[in-house]
């Protein structure tokens, strides 16, 4: 409790904002799946993102590490442009190496897992940092021990993801993500596609990882994580935001009527 | 690691111990044995027939390890594997460059699909090995200059014409095994921070062969056939050297079933190879890998008289 208390006190000092969106959009054909994002999510937070499913909140989250690309506003992560370079009133496109580059820091977690199947759990860990960053296998193989203890899942090293469970691959892929060491971690519904009887031991992994100090971006239908964890909670119906605030505000006490009959379907 | 494993095996060696295991008396397939009897006969009823017809069969035991036969096998499985090796290597470049979102990449592998899949094989041989009339030289400026017809031997004729057709081939079967990968292994490689090509042969390739490996296989035992084609640019192998000795010895024939059976034999260990390849690349798609050739041969033979579920298992 008191290392939930200190994290706080980092949270409410800590003013850098690790993601800054100015009127984001996406179309996707003549689908306006975002139509103007405005939100901040400060260093050190866990932000949670609900809505109702098509209201684009999964689609914003993929824009920040730049799997879609926006195409209106502006989207920063640790002060940078996301997807383009600014020189005076031009914006340039950034390289697929530039923006492999900045993907090292933002790790991401799938609804469906998303682990490679043809490689053991320590290996989806260590394939990453081996062959991007270069680090030699051996250490990769040091820390990747390391962080499948950390997510409860040391005696699965050498299991392919088919033999293991699905909250058990969630928890693969999360290890995968932070051997990257991020700065940021994005979670696209990670609960979603599990047994109600699996979500407990992924939420209890995100729970560890958001009071280690973690910048986390959290779309979520869990609303007692979001409760429990969360320090933001924004509120997103047909591409906008509607309400955000702090998640106990919002959850108990929501003020716009959309959001009240979300969470009266939903709580 | 094999909690999983020990469990599942476990299961299958000791029958339940609580209720008593049913003792039915099993279906009694008897179609199986009549279709086994008529399929019996008539194969007996054709080797009689060949055994009666005016065919020389000693000559064939007397050529079968016969020098230039075993000169001309040599050869043809040197020109299929390499050929095959310049045909997956092209394919799976093709492959590539056919997904790629440069459209020029992506135009000039469809040109060259088009063109090498449109135009038979030995139309194409005959191509490479007449190239001299519009090249008269090659000259590859500082290291090689010499007559075309010096460069462009009969061996490298056709491994051009046969492994530069197969890649047209390879591509889109390779195409079809990229394609096949879910699109979220990509996303996830992507967003380790790896990039496009890296994606392509630690993540995509690897799950993609499990789509390509079987096809391919059927590609090898066509590229061994098709590589008696290539007598006609004077490249000898094991059927030219069959040709040439059914001619010389008078048993053109009984050269011909000779070389058949060596085609035969080759093809048979290549499909064993392919099967075990396959076994590689079936590795974490499922929990229990599948039966040998031996082991399923055997559940079959048993299978004769019982219900199949109920043995190999």
């Amino acid at each position: 409790m008191t290392d939930k208390l200190s994290k706080s006190d980092a949270v409410r000092t800590g003013t850098a904002a690790m993601v800054k969106a100015e009127g984001v959009h996406k179309s996707f054909g003549h689908v306006e799946v975002l139509r103007g994002i405005d939100l901040e999510v400060k260093q050190g937070e866990v932000f949670c993102l609900i809505g109702p499913s098509g209201s684009g909140k999964s689609t914003f989250l993929r824009c920040i590490n730049h799997l879609e690309k926006v195409n209106a506003g502006r989207l920063y992560v640790d002060g940078e442009l996301v997807g383009y370079r600014q020189k005076g009133e031009k914006l340039y496109e950034l390289k697929d190496s530039e923006v492999a580059l900045k993907r090292r820091d933002i790790g991401m977690v799938f609804q469906r897992f998303n682990l490679f199947p043809h490689m053991t759990a320590a290996e989806n860990v260590i394939e990453a940092p081996v062959q991007v960053k270069g680090v030699g296998r051996a250490k990769a193989k040091e820390r990747a021990m390391q962080l499948l203890e950390r997510v409860g899942l040391a005696d699965k090293a050498g299991n392919y993801p088919s033999q293991l469970s699905g909250g058990q691959q969630q928890r693969v892929a999360i290890a995968r993500a932070l051997a990257m060491d991020p700065k940021l971690m994005l979670f696209d519904e990670p609960t979603s596609a599990l047994d109600p009887e699996l979500v407990g031991d992924v939420l209890d992994v995100m729970r560890d990882l958001a009071e280690s100090g973690m910048t986390m971006v959290v779309v979520t239908h869990e609303m007692g994580f979001a409760r429990e964890v969360g320090d933001s909670l924004v509120f997103m119906d047909e591409g906008v935001v509607v309400e955000s605030g702090h998640p106990r505000d919002v959850l108990t006490d929501p003020q716009h009527e959309r959001t009240q009959s979300f969470l009266s379907k939903v709580l | 690691m094999t909690d999983i494993d020990k469990s599942a095996a476990g299961e299958q060696r000791t029958p339940p111990a609580g209720p008593e295991a049913i003792k039915a008396i099993p279906v009694r397939h008897y179609g199986r044995y009549v279709t086994a009897v008529i399929a019996i006969a008539l194969l007996v009823a054709i080797i009689y027939a060949f055994s009666q017809g005016q065919i020389n069969w000693h000559a064939v035991p007397d050529y079968f390890f016969d020098d230039r036969i075993m000169k001309g096998v040599g050869k043809t499985l040197l020109l299929t594997v390499l050929s095959m090796l310049i045909g997956i290597v092209g394919g799976i470049v093709l492959a590539v460059m056919r997904l790629s979102k440069n459209p020029v990449t992506s135009s000039i592998a469809w040109f060259y699909i088009w063109f090498f899949r449109g135009t038979p094989v030995l139309v194409q041989l005959f191509l490479w090995f007449n190239l001299g009339l519009v090249f008269e030289y090659i000259n590859l400026m500082p290291f090689y200059k010499d007559y075309w017809s010096n460069f462009m031997t009969p061996l490298l004729t056709a491994l051009l014409g046969l492994g530069l057709n197969e890649a047209a081939y390879m591509a889109e079967i390779c195409r079809a095994g990229l394609l096949a990968v879910d699109e979220g292994q990509t996303e996830a490689a992507h967003a380790l921070g790896m990039s496009h090509s890296k994606t392509l042969r630690r993540i995509i390739i690897p799950q993609a062969m499990r789509v390509i490996v079987p096809p391919t296989g059927n590609e090898v035992i066509n590229m061994l056939k098709t590589t008696s084609l290539v007598a006609a640019v004077q490249y000898p192998e094991l059927f030219r050297f069959a040709q040439d000795i059914g001619q010389n010895s008078g048993a053109p024939v009984e050269m011909y079933f000779l070389a058949a059976a060596w085609y035969l034999i080759m093809t048979s260990v290549l499909s064993v190879g392919q099967y075990y390849i396959e076994r590689y690349y079936a590795r974490g798609s499922s929990r229990q890998l599948p039966p040998t050739p031996w082991q399923k041969v055997k559940a079959n033979v048993l299978s004769l008289g019982g219900p199949r579920g109920a043995v190999g298992a």
